[in-house]
């Protein structure tokens, strides 16, 4: 029997910068975790993914990855996906000092 | 020190041209992530966690003054200004840009650099001895062999997609400062009634399987090396497993064929690829060894010295720990420790590495060396300049006293930076370092090899740690298994498990237990934790990490 499908988002590394990217609910790439789109149904995410297939001119590696709702939008649930949304824990680099410049 | 050729020079650029057009056509979209992957793996140019990274080829750890300075210029100008310096000797920047990733390229060039097979199922960067060339203990440089094989390795039209990369370390010296017996072929210089050579050993390695290598030839005539490295290759590319990538490194098809098996078809082989070798090979290597000739030393008076240190204790300490005996008693070596506790191992900002690049013209006939171990050597000092190296590195933050320490530990990148890892190695790292220096045990502990992996691939080399510690991703939580036991030289041997993980937050305190049983239980000061832990067994150190309750339920 199929397992029950978890909420995700769909998240890939930009081609020209590197960085951590996720998909929206209207199919463009943003910086921050919580402006994804949450998917809860196997088969959007599904078509999400051939989207982001279909976009290998901007992005590399896509997949989806665990989330769950949280006060500000989609919150990841494993610690590997907590650390791509901030950075390496041994310098402020990364998304944690980018999103700190954006403020 | 080695200089290119006018053939290496033009093989480099015309691989920076053939690269940038692969960008080019990347970025266009002519190129799929698919098509360009190993193309850009080719060139050492790898995605990671949060950014692209590069891995550029020191080889053999050897580089110049002006080398240095480019990395400098290149992290500046590119990079966020640092760069990693790896188990590989090599360096790593952790945040490129595709489009910049040519550019970067041609300033490799301009100095006779690249990053050509840091990656990808070729043979990889050769590593050596770091104190090769300098060390008291050596009988023949080995460096002159390296770079005999990265000219055959570099773009062998045969080695090119291997069942998965191979990697060879070469060592000189009495002491293998190398871990050639973790390494998929490891040359030990040798000589049998007076003639130079070989000991061959075959199919080390860490990873998720880690083996000792296996002395395939217990002597090989110098003139043989290639044909023979290229017996030991073809064979393994024929013979190795190409069905499942975790069972496709050569220390599989060692065991799985056992070793005499490997070595008959190898010496079978060996009769084919001597006949192709005229010889040629060796009129090459005569010219290479010329290049790798000790610089003329200049005088330098030792009282000077010990003029210095009975004034400054510091320099004292310094001198004790992170020198070792040269050639020749008038000069050192020099470790520049990249361990300041509570730092990323292995980390230099770019004024870090202008200061070490400074002191190697200035004191260190212009030559350095990455060691595997993640710190820097200036393998050739007079004693009358330590005293102003010891100044000048102080200023930079760069004169930490704890080669050889606890304190000085290998950590991979771990889940900070790769996309490999399963959860993260330099944060622990740094814990356990401001820990025993809170603590002010470094002196009394002494020899003590911390190694510490983010994942099973073992970069890190843990298994090869005297504690070894594996980071793993148990059910969604960092977890942290320890080894005890493990050794890289002469003496290899793998750590054995001692029990259950840690969780992140345990593995500090449990690192720290062990530290306190092994000064509780040691026979004299002398007794390293290795020796001691050879002699008394894991029971005392698995009571240590779990308590007695873990004797009777281990």
């Amino acid at each position: 029997m199929a397992r029950k499908f978890t909420p995700k988002v769909l998240t890939a590394n930009d081609l020209l910068e590197g960085d951590v990217i996720y998909m929206t609910a209207d199919g463009t790439w943003v910086r921050a975790h919580e402006q994804a789109e949450l998917i809860e149904d196997e088969t959007i995410a599904e078509m999400r993914m051939l989207t982001a297939q279909g976009q290998q001119d901007r992005i590399v590696g896509p997949y989806l990855a665990d989330a769950t709702m949280g006060p500000n939008g989609p919150e990841p649930t494993h610690f590997r996906e907590v650390f791509r949304t901030k950075g390496p824990s041994n310098y402020f680099m990364g998304k944690q000092a980018d999103s700190a410049n954006a403020e | 020190m080695y200089t290119y050729t006018d053939f290496d020079e033009a093989f480099v650029r015309e691989r920076c041209k053939q690269f940038r057009g692969q960008v080019e056509r990347r970025l266009d979209g002519s190129l799929t992530e698919e098509e360009f992957r190993p193309l850009r793996l080719m060139n050492g140019l790898y995605l990671q966690l949060h950014a692209y990274m590069l891995r550029i080829a020191v080889p053999y750890g050897t580089l110049r003054a002006d080398q240095m300075r480019q990395f400098a210029m290149i992290a500046d100008k590119w990079d966020k200004g640092y760069g990693h310096f790896t188990t590989r000797q090599n360096l790593q920047l952790n945040w490129p840009k595709l489009k910049d990733i040519p550019d970067i390229l041609d300033a490799l060039a301009d100095v006779q650099m690249h990053a050509i097979q840091t990656s990808g199922n070729t043979i990889r960067n050769v590593t050596v001895d770091h104190f090769a060339g300098a060390s008291a203990d050596e009988f023949e440089d080995p460096r002159p062999t390296a770079e005999l094989i990265r000219q055959w390795s570099t773009d062998h039209p045969e080695f090119q997609f291997l069942p998965r990369k191979f990697k060879i370390a070469v060592t000189g010296a009495s002491t293998d400062r190398a871990v050639i017996r973790a390494h998929d072929i490891g040359l030990e210089m040798a000589e049998k009634d007076g003639q130079p050579g070989y000991r061959v050993l075959v199919g080390g390695g860490l990873g998720r399987t880690p083996m000792i290598g296996q002395e395939i030839r217990d002597f090989l005539p110098k003139a043989d090396l290639l044909p023979y490295l290229e017996a030991i290759v073809s064979t393994y590319n024929v013979l190795g497993r190409r069905d499942n990538k975790y069972k496709a490194r050569i220390k599989i098809t060692v065991f799985e064929n056992g070793i005499d098996t490997y070595r008959t078809l190898t010496e079978e082989e060996f009769q084919r690829t001597r006949a192709k070798f005229s010889g040629v090979d060796q009129e090459i290597l005569a010219d290479i060894e010329t290049q790798f000739a000790l610089p003329p030393l200049k005088d330098s008076d030792a009282s000077a010295l010990e003029a210095a240190i009975a004034v400054d204790p510091m320099l004292g300490r310094w001198v004790a720990r992170n020198t070792a005996t040269h050639k020749h008693d008038t000069h050192a070596i020099v470790t520049i420790s990249l361990k300041e506790h509570g730092k990323t191992p292995g980390d230099a900002t770019s004024a870090q590495m202008r200061v070490m690049a400074d002191l190697a013209e200035k004191y260190g006939y212009n030559e350095l060396r990455v060691s595997h171990e993640q710190n820097i050597i200036l393998p050739h000092v007079a004693k009358s300049d330590l005293p102003a190296v010891f100044t000048a590195l102080s200023k930079a933050g760069l004169a930490t006293a704890n080669a050889g320490l606890t304190s000085d530990i290998i950590a991979c990148p771990g889940m900070d930076y790769c996309a490999l890892a399963t959860a993260r190695a330099i944060p622990v790292a740094e814990k356990i370092a401001l820990r025993v220096k809170e603590l002010d045990l470094e002196d009394e502990i002494g020899l003590m090899k911390i190694k510490i992996s983010g994942c099973i691939n073992a970069c890190g080399h843990h298994h090869v740690g005297h504690i070894g510690i594996l980071g793993l991703d148990r059910a969604g939580v960092e977890n942290y298994q320890i080894t005890l036991g493990g050794d890289g030289t002469e003496h290899a041997a793998i750590g054995q498990r001692a029990g259950p993980g840690f969780a992140y937050d345990e593995v500090v305190p449990a690192v720290e237990r062990l530290l306190k049983a092994y000064l509780e239980q040691r026979d004299s000061a002398e007794e390293t934790f290795l020796d001691a832990y050879r002699r008394l067994g894991a029971d005392p150190f698995k009571e240590a990490l779990y308590g007695e309750a873990s004797q009777t339920a281990a």
